[in-house]
């Protein structure tokens, strides 16, 4: 298992100038990781992390888009699982932080925490590659060949999240950081 | 379509030719869908037909508000195809990402069960009574449209969706 925050540090250093659309509370912990305005958070209604991945895939089929989901959030919207694969948007590389909580909702354990198999289901629903990573240098080395390969790519994060974090909802929900958003991604 | 006698509640050939070529003048290029049986064979079939479009087919409603929103911060604009039962099942994303994001979410949506000639306010079906009072309560913008005179006007209602970033119900 890897440390969450261990795990974010080293995707912000895979990941430098990606569009990379997070959710909750890995929304919380990457805007530190890697503070940009090409985070978009996925926030108000839990689930849609995927959806909005795939909309931005879509709408810039040039531009790489990492979605950083909660396994929470993902059962909420399994059925993007089988819409993604669908769409088949090469640009896409699907993350789910499998720690087996619905973090921010008082730390509950999510249905199937312990048996749930996210990459039996990515890959049963069609995604072109399925990773599972549990240790930093397994993430290093796939991840770095994923960015260079055609998606839809799902990756199953192993993680355990230790200690509480700053929840700043203001940041997540800020109209300003969704205005700068689209002026950044609308440059590149 | 019939229903033991009575004739089934659809949009007709000439209201979805319209429709389509309003969604056209509003550069309207991704549709977002779960089937819907009121737009079905005027609609949602000949657009999967057109390669002026982008048919994305959804497993549930709520994908779709997801996938508008991210595709309306690249300055693409789509349209969700739905029944008002998907609209009603995904109320939350609606309130979410549509209200409280400001998100140019438009809908284009099938009141399945409503009686021909019959305007949706007094339909005995009571899934179709309760969508235009829900979406008022909510401040959604909504239409009814009826005619090919009405859906030439649909090009303005998304325009106007995307110049407010604020989403938009067109009932049909």
């Amino acid at each position: 298992m890897m440390k969450s925050d261990e795990c974010l540090k080293e995707l912000a250093r895979l990941l430098p100038d990606q569009i990379v659309v997070a959710t909750y509370r890995a929304a919380f912990e990457w805007m530190a990781a890697r503070p940009s305005d090409l985070n978009y958070l996925s926030v108000g209604a839990m689930g849609l992390a995927s959806s909005h991945g795939l909309g931005l895939a879509l709408g810039r089929p040039d531009q790489q888009v990492i979605v950083l989901d909660g396994d929470g959030s993902l059962l909420i919207n399994l059925g993007s699982l089988v819409t993604i694969a669908e769409a088949a948007p090469k640009n896409l590389i699907h993350c789910v932080f499998g720690n087996g909580t619905y973090a921010v909702n008082g730390g509950h354990p999510i249905p199937g925490a312990g048996t749930l198999d996210f990459a039996g289901l990515a890959h049963a629903a069609g995604y072109r590659k399925v990773l599972q990573c549990a240790d930093i240098a397994r993430l290093s080395e796939a991840f770095a060949k994923a960015l260079q390969q055609d998606g839809p790519i799902f990756v199953d994060l192993r993680v355990e999240h230790e200690g509480e974090i700053p929840l700043d909802y203001d940041a997540l929900f800020s109209a300003e950081r969704r205005r700068l958003f689209k002026t950044e991604l609308n440059r590149a | 379509m019939t229903d033991g006698g009575a004739p089934l509640h659809e949009v007709g050939p000439e209201l979805g030719t319209a429709i389509i070529a309003a969604m056209k003048r509003a550069g309207v290029g991704f549709v977002l869908s779960v089937p819907d049986i009121v737009t079905s064979q005027h609609l949602l079939w000949p657009i999967a037909k057109d390669p002026d479009f982008r048919l994305i087919r959804v497993c549930k409603e709520d994908e779709a508000f997801g996938i508008a929103a991210g595709l309306s911060f690249c300055n693409q604009r789509a349209v969700l195809l739905i029944q008002q039962t998907g609209l009603l099942g995904s109320l939350n994303a609606l309130r979410a990402v549509g209200v409280e994001l400001e998100m140019p979410i438009c809908a284009l949506v099938g009141l399945q069960g409503r009686e021909t000639d019959v305007e949706p306010g007094a339909s005995a079906a009571y899934g179709v009574r309760i969508v235009a009072p829900i979406l008022e309560a909510m401040g959604i913008e909504q239409r009814l449209v009826q005619t090919p005179g009405e859906a030439a006007t649909i090009s303005g209602t998304i325009d106007e969706a995307y110049r407010q970033s604020r989403p938009a119900v067109v009932l049909l």
